[in-house]
């Protein structure tokens, strides 16, 4: 699996793009996205998901379950 | 609007009023419409204040009380992103507590933001303070932020940079602001206490962690406060904001003003937590209330004994320009910066503006010594509302009023300390009937108003209210005006023909100011 920005709840702040590990994200319209290929969910770098952690807007950043589970 | 400064505007006066009707050609450095609240600037002059200190805040708006009148500051939101999370705060809109837009409005690039700034510098010669503050935290954002600083120190190098922080990376860049030779930093302190920090901040993101409750509160308080004397410690002047949240950090702020103090904060600024549902805030939903007028410059005044307090911050939004308060951003969007070609940054003109306010400024301070040898000492202290365009004069017409400014005056002088919006209370209807009522609420503590013009009716009902209306310093100084006022009234009080009474307290407008120029 890999994580997902709900593009309707994204303020569009840019937090989660420098924090990225993998340096999956980013901006495209106004908004920020994550490309599922890149994110590993933060696995092998950190405890938490950065984007989760840092986005000012609750349930915003999100597994996305139509990717398999990341395997490190 | 220039005209309305009037014949009796002596010549330095005219003078400045000319070379900004020359550079500007539209209305010029009024201070109208700015924000409506009551809070802080540094009252001192030369006097009490280091010379190298004086030499660094005298020109600046946000520091300087006189300054304000004269110099102006603005800022660009370059650094949307945020490291932690406020109750007061809703990102998505302007913040109405800190100057700061929200995230919704025009985000700039360093590059666009450089060529912004030199084309308002150019345009206003007031521009000498360049401040990134938001939509997030400026240090949240540090190559943006940093980048920005970095080009426009190469082509305008007489313009201050400041930033703005919520503390909670400060320790890690506090060499960079210095080799970047900024000059002010200010830092949002709400407490110094975890128990209290914890009602305020739900999260903090630090060193790749989401940190809530007291432990975020922990962390962020000693960072702030480590920030705070690393930047003493480096010779950096330091702000200190606090929002004052009224059964949260009310009486606790006089504990942050001792703990800031002692770090070596050059100023403290309170601000009242602007609060309403229709924010989205944590604060607005909850049914959270600011405090009145009276409630905080008693703890403003409180905190005065300690260190220089800063009363005439309006909370201004981030991407303001003009004069503290004058709105001009829809003169600069981005777009119109892009058509612009290629800025040509005018050094010249600017000089010859600065030079011309300082015989201004030095021409006020004998009127108001003057004024003042004539009175005798007293306790009995009253407040005045004024009605100003800018430049330290009383030349606005009551009606035209956006906001008043209030003076504190005694035998001992008179003292800014604060503003009262009021053209949001407008909004219900353009008649000033409705006007009216609310007006009177917003200056409600004050004894006199003082106003170039007033017509009859307002005259009649501020009357009725017990405020007295003044027309005959019409494009005088104020705090010479105000001393003299005060001379008279004193004289009434002394020969039993009134009888002074203190006044009832006072609103303070609720909503951020997002209306442009
Ligand atoms: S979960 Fe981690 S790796 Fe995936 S997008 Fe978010 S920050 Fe990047
Ligand atoms: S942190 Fe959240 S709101 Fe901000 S850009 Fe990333 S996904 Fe959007």
């Amino acid at each position: 699996m890999a994580y997902k920005i709900i593009a309707s709840q994204c303020t569009g702040c840019s937090a989660c793009e420098p924090e990225c590990p993998n340096v999956a994200i980013r901006e495209k319209n106004g908004v920020f996205i994550i490309d599922p290929k890149k994110c590993t969910e933060c696995i092998g770098h950190f405890d938490d998901a950065q984007c989760v952690a840092v986005c000012p807007v609750d349930n915003t950043c999100v597994i996305d379950t139509g990717y398999p589970r990341y395997q490190a | 609007m220039r005209a309305t400064l009037g014949n009796q505007a002596d010549a330095s006066g005219h003078a400045l009023g000319q070379l900004l009707d020359k550079i500007a050609g539209h209305k010029g450095c009024g201070t109208s419409g700015g924000e409506g609240k009551a809070s802080c600037g540094s009252s001192a002059g030369p006097a009490d204040m280091a010379p190298e200190v004086w030499e660094k805040v005298k020109n600046h708006p946000c520091y300087s009380e006189e300054a304000h009148h004269h110099y102006a500051r603005m800022h660009v939101a370059v650094a949307p992103a945020c490291n932690i999370q406020c109750n007061y705060c809703n990102r998505k809109y302007d913040c109405a507590n800190e100057s700061r837009p929200g995230v919704v409005s025009e985000k700039l690039t360093p590059e666009q933001a450089a060529k912004k700034v030199l084309a308002v510098a150019s345009a206003i010669p007031q521009m000498t303070v360049l401040g990134i503050a938001g939509p997030g935290d400026a240090l949240a954002n540090p190559v943006k932020t940093f980048r920005t600083f970095e080009l426009i120190a190469k082509t305008a190098p007489d313009i201050k940079l400041c930033l703005s922080t919520n503390g909670l990376a400060l320790p890690d860049y506090v060499d960079t602001i210095k080799a970047f030779n900024v000059d002010h930093v200010t830092i949002t302190i709400n407490m110094v206490d975890p128990e209290v920090g914890q009602h305020i901040y739900p999260w903090i993101f630090y060193r790749n962690k989401r940190y809530t409750g007291i432990d975020a509160a922990r962390i962020l308080s000693e960072r702030q406060l480590l920030g705070l004397e690393m930047l003493t410690a480096a010779g950096v002047l330091t702000k200190v904001n606090s929002v004052m949240i009224p059964g949260i950090n009310d009486r606790h702020l006089v504990d942050v003003n001792r703990a800031v103090k002692s770090r070596g904060a050059f100023l403290h600024n309170i601000m009242p937590l602007i609060s309403a549902a229709e924010h989205g805030t944590v604060f607005g939903l909850n049914g959270q209330r600011g405090p009145t007028a009276q409630e905080l410059k008693q703890l403003q005044d409180e905190c005065e004994g300690e260190m220089n307090m800063m009363r005439h911050c309006r909370q201004c939004r981030a991407d303001a320009v003009g004069l503290l308060g004058e709105d001009r951003s829809a003169e600069f969007t981005s777009d119109k910066i892009d058509a612009m070609g290629e800025v040509v940054y005018d050094l010249d003109t600017r000089k010859q503006y600065q030079e011309l306010v300082e015989v201004e400024r030095q021409d006020k301070v004998a009127a108001r010594e003057s004024a003042l040898q004539e009175i005798d000492a007293t306790d009995i202290r009253i407040l005045v509302a004024v009605a100003t365009t800018g430049q330290g004069r009383i030349n606005e017409h009551f009606g035209h009023a956006h906001e008043f400014q209030i003076y504190e005056v005694g035998s001992g002088g008179a003292k800014f300390v604060g503003h009262r919006r009021v053209d949001l209370y407008c909004q219900g209807g353009y008649g000033e009937e409705d006007t009216l009522p609310s007006v009177v609420r917003a200056i409600n503590d004050c004894h006199a108003v003082f106003v170039a013009r007033i017509g009859g009716c307002p005259r009649d009902e501020l009357q009725a209210a017990g405020i007295d209306p003044v027309d005959r310093f019409a494009h005088e100084f104020i705090e010479e005006s105000a001393i003299r006022y005060f001379g008279e009234y004193f004289a009434k009080v002394c020969a039993g023909d009134i009888e002074h009474r203190p006044r009832g307290d006072a609103d303070i407008r609720q909503g951020a100011f997002t209306a442009a120029a």
